[in-house]
């Protein structure tokens, strides 16, 4: 349940039942931080031993982590074959920080020249005999546990950057997407070795079996919401399997990436297994998708833009494609359930990162008795909220990512206004510096407004009333989306009627964005195509080779 | 209480150290105790004949114990039952992790007490253990209940849960290798455990308890108890609040755990044991590869295999060559201090396996088979045999049908794949077996038709954690490694839930 927006307790919980695993000493020392390209590796004792104590020692005392203050940004280059390169054409991105606007640095930006040559690495590295394609799969397994240890090693470092990078408050940065981070690391980590294939009992005198072979060269273009955890999700199930990988991180947010891409080289992958390329969607993103050497494609991003990646897969060589897009999730909230919680789950459930998730519940279904209490309550719980500089403790929102986003969610909320919801809370913007929106709740919204139909992909709740079971079924799937979906009741039948009828690719029962690196994840309809974690998304990256021998007599 | 920085990971040489850091009580909930008896008994170097020291024995009052610890731990709410499965798979990873960091001298405490070539417990016993810990640690959130498409307004689901409480009893001629076999399932999925290992070698086993203290298992999870078969042994496979009981040694000792369990409470029964197993060489294999993959899959280990290729079936017209081949290489096999890193054959592990191996070669000399080469004791003191080649071995000769567990190589002629197919079935195990030929046809044909839980071809003793290993017939029952080995530790649940429409 790392996901669980509100509740880093819970999260942390869940990581380590003694609830020692976020104590002062578990913290990375500075010079591991400052120089993480040192060779690192598991061959002295010493060096070992110093990973340990966290999981040694007695009763930990918790504390919370603090982001590291005036934090070097060492790595602003592109990642290709295991080396740092400029650009080929000299150009570079300018990061900011949204809570600032302040420059944080320039990085290198990726376009076509660069993608090819990205891709030549990592087809290098796929070659038969090659190191990464010789290896056995068990010490596949082995780096991704390394580069787990090795971002656990940094994880405040890293978290430090994203929310730095991305306006994400650094606690949830640390606790949540590191957590998932590490976690999807180490999960797939396990996977490696035991991908099997099958012996089939044919008929006819034949023996058949299945080999599950890497697909080859794997294209990944991640977006900004959630940068070094979508890294990890796209990585891990790739490089299990054993694929080679040529990913774009989001120029909005590309510094954890970088970071990763050094972890990458440190924990001892070949050359060219990962490549990464910070670089813009029309530029370095189309070059990917419209690659002829690139196997596959993996993205996460709007619909918008999803629709341009699977035609760019018909136009060239039918690479496969995988998709995570855009949600507009109902949540839909019973009268008999738990009021006060569906309330704090159905808020977190949107304003969780700044309601910039795919995932966001942004359609809030609320039975008729209810209702009002439920408005009342959400307008209390959202007025609560406090904004501020994401790195300091006490923050519970931080900025928007960008300029782009944030009039684009302005302009929605006019939109709501204008077409006659009623705006209970929020509504504007917040602070004179940086891109902060007021959490902002709609009532009175009904099914055709805009507001209940467009994804917002900021801090704007939309609360409807229903009355009936099979109505409020009809309205959560009329939408073009079908990515996540909640159900608050304590009726087990209802529960079940609704959870099977939702046309959603997670339901989740009394609770929202309960999410771990074992469930898979995705979309049903224009939300996207495949799955991501879990074991399914290992069919998402491997090749199903059939191989039939003529025997001679064949016995059961 | 680490070891000190001398034992690096990467450092291949012994420095004897091994005397020290000995835990040498029971582990029972995470603590270290005397045996209730208060007796001990002595671990003895094979290699002197010395004792070593003395460790606690456990017998009946201290398995009660035990099972108790092992029961608490398992009771709905503990940390252990409510720890999330990606952490009992990081505890898992993280035993791994030091038992790599200490595995210089885990490998020579094995020695020390096993009498294996340092070489190879270094080599091939500790990688293998670190990887098999590593591999079900990956395997602790993936095993996975399904959803069912029952028939009617139903909706149905199952759940891997846990056996229980697990007593585990191991052997001495892989300490270190069994206790992984037996706990990185059983953990991965969440049981607890009650292990009792073999009384010729406690040591290995009780420092890796005190590594599972360290790298955090809640109590009780995991207890260790040295002990004899017939007292601590017999209580474990008796007791009536063991769940379920895993065994791996003699097939005389496998049906004795099958009837105890028939006895008391029906407990599930998992069982690796004895093999004779047939090693099949067929007249187009590689020679020389063939002799050496031979030879490996019957000495190695000092012939302390339960899958040793003890019945070498050779094709009649390469016979002769490959008998005398073999002689050949068996005479060159380097047997003394298995401290030294040149040393290929180490000491049997005690005195009355010394003795049983001896009788065997007696039996054979007697029965009429040619003793080629050894046949013979290695050397004055300490328990070793001379690495001993029969030729002209029939399939009625007790070496030819009995397990002998020592370095003792039989050489039997065929003719015809059909003829060797039903002669290397005769016989009550089946445990492994393995053909060397270049013509896919006759690999398959025979592999096909060989009645054995694993059969290798044109190769030997390839053992990978992921890979299933177990026995057709009386050598076993149930599988271990592998996502087979998962079946072992589980019991399925099915939950049917009425709801009041079914939809696809």
């Amino acid at each position: 349940e790392f996901f669980v927006a509100n509740e880093m307790k819970q999260t942390s919980g869940s990581f380590c039942p003694e609830g020692r695993q976020f104590n002062m000493s578990s913290q990375p020392d500075k010079g591991h931080q400052k120089q993480p390209g040192n060779g690192h590796t598991h061959q002295d004792p010493n060096q070992n031993q110093n990973h340990r104590p966290q999981h040694v020692e007695g009763p930990g005392t918790p504390a919370l982590s603090m982001p590291i203050p005036d934090v070097h940004i060492q790595y602003t280059k592109l990642f290709i074959n295991n080396e740092w390169h400029e650009s080929s054409s000299g150009r570079k991105i300018p990061v900011h920080n949204p809570a600032t606007g302040e420059l944080l640095c320039e990085v290198e930006e990726a376009d076509a020249e660069d993608v090819d040559k990205a891709v030549r690495s990592a087809r290098a590295a796929f070659q038969m005999g090659s190191p990464w394609r010789s290896m056995d799969a068990s010490d596949r397994g082995h780096l991704l546990n390394k580069l787990a240890d090795l971002v656990e090693r940094d994880q405040l470092l890293l978290a430090t950057l994203e929310a730095l990078d991305s306006g994400k408050v650094f606690l949830m940065a640390f606790f949540v997407d590191l957590m998932a981070t590490i976690k999807t690391l180490r999960y797939y980590g396990g996977w490696a070795d035991k991908i099997h294939g099958k012996t089939i009992p044919i008929d006819g005198e034949y023996f058949t079996y299945t080999r599950h072979e890497p697909i080859g060269v794997c294209g990944q273009i991640i977006p900004w919401n959630f940068p070094v955890m979508m890294f990890a999700w796209k990585i891990a199930p790739a490089l299990c399997c054993g694929n080679t990988v040529v990913i774009k991180p989001a120029e909005q947010t590309p510094l954890t990436a970088l970071h990763m891409a050094a972890l990458i080289k440190e924990a001892g992958f070949p050359p060219g297994v990962v490549n990464v390329l910070p670089g813009y969607g029309p530029t370095a993103g189309c070059a990917i998708a419209h690659h002829m050497d690139i196997d596959k494609v993996a993205f996460t991003g709007s619909t918008a833009v999803g629709k341009i990646i699977q035609k760019a897969a018909g136009d060239t060589n039918l690479k496969r494609v995988t998709l995570e897009l855009g949600g507009k999730n109902p949540n839909i909230v019973f009268a008999d359930s738990d009021l006060e919680y569906a309330v704090e789950q159905a808020h977190s459930g949107l304003f969780f990162n700044q309601g910039q998730c795919c995932l966001a519940g942004s359609r809030v279904f609320v039975e008729e008795p209810i209702y009002e209490e439920f408005v009342r309550l959400s307008v209390e719980k959202a007025r609560s909220k406090v904004l501020g500089n994401p790195l300091l403790p006490g923050v519970d929102q931080g900025p928007q990512i960008d300029q782009k986003q944030f009039d684009k969610i302005m302009e929605l909320i006019e939109s709501g206004k204008r077409e006659g919801a009623t705006l209970e809370c929020g509504g504007s913007a917040w602070n004179q510096q940086g891109l902060f929106i007021q959490p902002t709740v709609f009532s009175n919204v009904t099914d055709d407004m805009r507001i209940a139909k467009e994804e917002i992909f900021g801090p704007v709740q939309q609360i409807m009333c229903f009355r009936s079971v099979e109505e409020v079924i009809q309205r959560a799937n009329a939408t073009h989306y079908g990515l996540a979906a909640g159900v608050f009741t304590n009726d087990i039948d209802k529960a079940l009627t609704v959870s099977s009828a939702l046309q959603a690719g997670m339901v989740w029962v009394n609770c929202y964005n309960a999410m771990s690196a074992q469930c898979p994840f995705g979309g049903f309809k224009m939300s996207g195509n495949g799955r991501e974690l879990g074991e399914y998304a290992l069919q998402e990256y491997t090749e199903v080779k059939a191989v039939t021998i003529k025997i001679s007599h064949k016995n059961s | 209480r680490a070891v000190p920085d001398v034992h690096g990971g990467a450092r291949a040489r012994p420095t004897l150290l091994a005397y020290y850091f000995l835990f040498l009580k029971l582990f029972i909930n995470n603590q270290w105790q005397d045996a209730v008896s208060g007796k001990t008994f002595p671990t003895i170097n094979p290699a002197t004949g010395e004792v070593i020291c003395q460790v606690a024995e456990a017998d009946e009052a201290d398995v009660t114990k035990a099972v108790k610890a092992a029961r608490d731990a398992f009771k709905l709410g503990s940390p252990w039952r409510r720890m999330d499965a990606s952490h009992r798979g990081l505890l898992l990873s993280r035993l791994a992790d030091a038992i790599e960091r200490d595995s210089a001298y885990l490998a020579e405490l094995e020695t020390l007490d096993n009498g294996k070539p340092y070489a190879v417990a270094y080599s091939v016993d500790l990688p293998n253990v670190v990887k098999c810990l590593r591999y079900y640690a990956g395997w602790a959130d993936k095993w996975e209940g399904k959803t069912i498409p029952i028939d009617g307004d139903f909706f149905c689901y199952t759940r891997h849960e846990p056996v229980g409480v697990c007593g585990q009893i191991i052997p001495w001629n892989f300490p270190l290798l069994m206790q992984a076999w037996k706990l990185g399932p059983a953990l991965a999925t969440g049981n607890t455990v009650v292990m009792k290992v073999a009384e010729q070698t406690p040591l290995t086993a009780l420092y890796v308890a005190s590594l599972i203290k360290e790298v955090g298992f809640p109590e009780g999870v995991v207890n260790i108890l040295p002990g004899m078969g017939p007292s601590a042994g017999a209580a474990i496979a008796r007791h009536m609040d063991v769940d379920k009981v895993a065994f791996t040694g003699s097939t005389e000792v496998g049906h004795l755990i099958q009837q105890a369990s028939g006895n008391s409470n029906l407990k599930k029964v998992t069982l690796e044991l004895g093999g004779k197993s047939p090693n099949i060489i067929l007249s187009d294999a590689n020679m020389e590869d063939a002799v050496e993959q031979s030879h490996f899959a019957l000495f190695f280990n000092q012939g302390q295999c339960c899958c040793a290729g003890s019945r070498t079936y050779v094709q009649a017209d390469i016979y002769n060559e490959f008998v005398e081949r073999s002689v050949e290489r068996a005479k060159r096999r380097v047997v003394g201090n298995p401290f030294d890193l040149s040393t290929e054959q180490g000491p049997q592990v005690d005195q009355e396996q010394f003795n049983k191996i001896l009788g065997y070669i007696s039996s054979g000399k007697r029965e009429g088979a040619k003793l080629m080469c050894g046949g013979g004791v290695a050397a004055d003191r300490g328990y070793f045999i001379q690495p001993t080649v029969f030729g002209d071995v029939q399939d009625d000769m007790t070496i030819a049908r009995e397990e002998i567990f020592g370095p003792v190589m039989q050489i039997l002629k065929f003719k015809t794949l059909e003829e060797v197919v039903e002669r290397a079935n005769d016989t009550k195990y089946g445990l492994a077996a393995a053909v060397f030929t270049k013509d896919i046809d006759k690999a398959h044909y025979v592999s096909n038709g060989l009645r054995a839980g694993t059969v290798w071809i044109n190769c030997y003793d390839v053992f990978g954690a992921q890979a299933p290993f177990g026995g057709y017939k009386a050598s076993g029952n149930g599988r271990e490694l592998g996502e087979y080995g998962l079946d072992n530790y589980t019991e399925v649940k099915t939950v049917t839930i009425k709801v009041p429409q079914k939809n696809s």
